[in-house]
């Protein structure tokens, strides 16, 4: 290794200057307000201004405050809020003008003679070094740590496990999974009364006539709305209960031709051909790559887009992914028409909905 | 003899001014906290510090200015906001979303933004100051790591700097997410997908963290306290690290006549620097208020409160999230399905793995560097980005990679602003993100040593001066002139590039195995590192140089005075 490299103990090395020699700080130069009076004067007068507008500022911003309104005038001009636009706008020019007048002040006025200062190597000093590490020595000497390893370990070892309360307090931040994720509220349907697919937001139950084909129909199980048909708590679903439930429940429906249907395979590895009617398909509508809802239809091939990341299903071949990031088909929601012919779910989904996670199993439908 | 009245007789012979009252006032005050604080020993060392000058070094402030500015909005905010997930109905002033059902976040982000005078201004203060404060954190680095003012003494201050930028992502993070409306609950449900995807404990943490099933009553209030406690108090504590060892060190200057290793040359803290830096966190406060009253940003009521059933097209994070978000996109759809197990390796390798792998070798470049350079000395002069080529190409392939990973994460909205397919978008981003830094590291070196190259030229042969010459054979050249002195001193005040050990003189140390193996592996990536650099020149080539320029000018001048054309062409 060069020389270059080899530093001396304090960790500066005098490299000889080369191949020009340092010409040294250059000579001061005088500012024009150095040197004239009148320019001085002006500067001066110049920042004066510059805190003189902030405050004028300042008491614009007191008058927009007390007279502008808010509330029903949000949308005043372009849309900004005419309050929120003249607060910020006297505001923010109130605080840049003291900022800029400072800086005024500070490169004109302001003594402008750079001056230099030593640098100290960032170490300690070797008697430093050598008085700490006497008074370490000299101190854990006393203290006997070295000498009785019982009790140093046995205060390592307590002390270590004072971690675990801290760890285990932790616990009750929220309950165990259990089986939660790999059930919705589409399995609480009764044996005499399947649980409804009805329409997301207005509610209404769907005939299998009211769909063409090509249709699309975002979904949510009728319990959500009533529960009582189904014999659940309506506390069930309020408030969080409601949110939960939609985040594993949410469906779509679509209509393609019965012709382009390719049935997969269930669990069991029996065909999954009865689980539409006259070419409506119900999948969830929970993407399984990080669980954004899936919205975006293509009319033409039945492939369906996921907004957040662009995994692109196919609902006519089993919810196959054809395009993107997700590693596992739509979970597919065997469905049926009860009694007065609206659309039912023959039962829950057969698999998880939603993003992977470790402890799911996984099977083939093809 | 009586001693007269001694009280009207000056007791000293001084020939200042008896102090005024207030001087006296404020000498009896500093006296009383001296007094109890020591505070002049500590201020007499530091009310003149000397810091040097450039505009680069305002990048900092910039970040430190914002968080200030963060600090004072947020206390704002958190007098009106409250984090709860208690579902209530609005009935506040926004008539598009009266009587709709929403968190008590969500209505109360309502409250601040159209009942409270000047709640708007301040979310969106609040908003900008976060994008500016992690933006100019990210510009910062880039001119310290380009500059090579990472190296010893402060590469500890680097590390702190790197976990600054973590914190105050995972901080924009939490914070965005905390008005509960439909785009921050998606980038919500999205991490909640992330946290399912860990191995073996996925779906534990997602329950702890959400408080039971997604997305819980619980999520809201715990981001809350993490947002304006635990991770504040760690950035804070943090910042004044940053800081204390910023003063410590002193800061690192650029090289010119009289600034050297040993010094720093600067303007006094007090008065010019305190000026500079106090006037400029008034500009910071300003522009940040202007940005906030004249530019919406994050308007929750147009996306609507977090319903798990929606989302909208064209869902992005924030921007400092969008690289991840990029290589979500990008990844194909790996997952492996064995023993009844899921591995995600589609969510884990652009989220739980590149991310911190991104942060370790950000954190690791000083030390990887000075290991392979085996420079121990302590640097606090800074250097141009073209004089470490190697250095600097390193970086810039970073940014290639971040750059191409974001901009996959825009990937829809590239393709329908440009009519693009998706699909190809996708697929030319898989391959960019690896070929893509390749080539920027390769453009990036060349273009380093040509300017260095260029450097030395001007060095040599001086600078263009725009006067062209013609010879009495017809041949037209530009005349060169020196470089002044300070220029060209500045130029050459830089460091040689040491020579690697040859393998020669490894095997010749008498060390074996590991040792040996570990020094040739140093000498070849040493090699690597300098390959092509050019090396300033040396007194006799310079000393050379200029002779010859001198004489070729004065032939040139001679020759001009001489010939026939001295006042234009005769011949015609």
């Amino acid at each position: 290794m060069s020389d270059a490299h080899t530093p001396d103990p304090t960790g500066h090395e005098l490299v000889p200057v080369e191949p020009i020699a340092d010409p040294g700080l250059p000579e001061h130069q005088w500012r024009p307000t150095d040197v004239d009076p009148a320019k001085e004067k002006r500067a001066e007068r110049q920042v004066a201004t510059l805190f003189g507008l902030s405050a004028v500022c300042v008491v614009l911003f007191l008058v927009a405050y007390f007279t502008l309104d808010i509330g029903d005038n949000w949308h005043v001009v372009f849309g900004f809020g005419a309050s929120t636009m003249a607060l910020g706008f006297t505001l923010g020019l109130a605080l840049l003008l003291i900022g800029v007048g400072i800086i005024h002040w500070a490169r004109k006025l302001m003594g402008d003679h750079e001056i230099s200062e030593l640098r100290h190597p960032a170490r300690s000093s070797d008697e430093d070094r050598e008085g700490t590490l006497q008074a370490l020595s000299a101190g854990l000497e006393e203290s006997g740590i070295g000498r009785r390893p019982l009790i140093r370990n046995s205060l390592l070892g307590a002390v270590g496990l004072l971690g675990l309360p801290a760890v285990v307090m932790l616990r009750d931040l929220g309950p165990l999974p259990g089986d939660k994720l790999y059930h919705t509220i589409w399995g609480k349907g009764l044996k005499d009364k399947p649980m409804r697919i009805v329409r997301d937001e207005i509610w209404t139950p769907i005939l299998a006539s009211d769909l063409e084909i090509g249709d699309l129909v975002n979904c949510q199980p009728d319990a959500l709305k009533n529960p009582e048909r189904y014999d659940i708590d309506p506390t069930e679903v309020e408030g969080v209960n409601l949110q939960i439930h939609k985040s594993k429940a949410s469906l779509i429906l679509l209509r393609m031709n019965p012709g382009d249907i390719k049935p997969g395979k269930d669990a069991e590895g029996k065909s999954r051909e009865n689980w539409t009617v006259d070419g409506i398909v119900a999948y969830s509508k929970i993407c399984t790559h990080v669980g954004c809802p899936i919205s975006l239809n293509e009319r033409t091939t039945h492939h369906l887009l996921c907004p957040c990341h662009q995994s692109t299903f196919d609902l006519a071949d089993s919810g196959k992914v054809v395009f993107g990031p997700a590693g596992r088909p739509l979970p597919q929601l065997p469905i049926a028409v009860d009694e007065q012919g609206y659309l039912v779910a023959q039962s829950d989904f057969d698999e998880p909905v939603g993003p992977s996670f470790w402890e799911r199993d996984y099977y083939d439908r093809w | 003899m009586t001693v007269g009245d001694m009280s009207q007789v000056a007791t000293t012979n001084g020939t200042t001014p008896a102090p005024t009252k207030g001087a006296q006032r404020a000498g009896a005050i500093a006296n009383w906290a001296d007094e109890r604080l020591g505070l002049g020993t500590a201020m007499k060392k530091n009310l003149r510090k000397v810091f040097p000058d450039h505009w680069s070094f305002m990048l900092g402030e910039i970040a430190l200015w914002s968080f200030v500015v963060l600090l004072l909005t947020g206390v704002f905010l958190t007098l009106w906001f409250d984090p709860s997930m208690t579902e209530v109905h609005y009935n506040g002033s926004y008539d598009p979303a009266r009587g709709r059902e929403m968190s008590s976040a969500f209505a109360s982000t309502m409250e601040i933004s159209f009942d409270v005078r000047g709640g708007l201004l301040m979310r969106q203060m609040h908003h900008w100051a976060a994008m500016i404060f992690i933006a100019s954190m990210m510009i910062h680095m880039m001119r310290v790591y380009f500059t090579g003012a990472f190296r010893k003494p402060r590469e500890l201050n680097w590390v702190i700097g790197c976990l600054l930028l973590l914190l105050g992502t995972i901080e924009g993070f939490t914070g965005y997410s905390l008005p509960d409306d439909l785009l921050s609950g998606t980038g919500v449900r999205a991490a909640d997908g992330f946290m399912k995807a860990s191995p073996v404990v996925g779906s534990y943490m997602s329950f702890f963290l959400f408080g039971g099933e997604f997305p819980g009553d619980a999520i809201i209030p715990r981001f809350y306290v993490m947002h304006i406690l635990l991770i504040p108090g760690i950035l804070l504590g943090l910042v004044a690290a940053h800081m204390l060892l910023l003063v410590y060190h002193k800061h690192t200057q650029w090289p010119g006549p009289g600034r050297t290793e040993e010094n720093v040359v600067g303007y006094p803290m007090l008065p010019v620097y305190m000026a500079k830096a106090g006037g400029f966190f008034f500009i910071v406060f300003g522009v940040i208020t202007l940005l906030g009253g004249l530019f919406s940003i994050n308007a929750v009521w147009k996306y609507g409160p977090y319903d798990p059933s929606k989302v909208t097209a064209g869902s992005q994070p924030d921007w400092y999230m969008g690289w991840p978000d990029g290589l979500l996109r990008i990844i194909p759809a790996w997952e492996t399905h064995i023993f009844g197990i899921t591995l995600s390796w589609n969510v884990m390798i652009p989220i739980l793995v590149m991310p911190p792998l991104m942060l370790m070798i950000l954190i690791a470049l000083p030390f990887i560097e000075s290991w392979i350079t085996g420079d121990k000395r302590e640097h606090h002069l800074l250097q141009r980005p073209r004089n470490a080529p190697t250095r600097t190409a390193i970086m810039v392939a970073l940014m290639t990679f971040y750059g191409l990973s974001w901009a996959a994460g825009g990937n829809d909205i590239i393709a329908i602003k440009l009519h693009l397919s998706i699909n190809q978008i996708t697929y030319f981003m898989r391959g960019a993100v690896f070929i893509g830094p390749v080539i920027a590291f390769i453009i990036t070196r060349r273009w380093c040593i040509s300017l260095q190259r260029h450097d030395e030229e001007k060095l040599l042969h001086g600078y263009e001066s725009g006067v062209l010459v013609r010879s009495p054979e017809g041949g037209y050249a530009e005349k060169h002139l020196p470089l002044p002195e300070a220029k060209a001193y500045t130029l050459t005040a830089r460091d040689r590039d040491p020579e690697p050990e040859t393998v020669e003189e490894i095997e010749a140390s008498g060390l074996a195995g590991r040792q040996v193996r570990v020094r040739k592996l140093r000498a070849k990536l040493q090699a690597l590192f300098y390959a092509d650099n050019v090396q300033k020149p040396t007194a006799e080539e310079l000393h050379d140089a200029q002779h010859h320029a001198e004489h070729e000018l004065h032939e040139l001048e001679s020759q001009i005075a001489a010939g026939p054309n001295r006042h234009g062409p005769t011949e015609h």
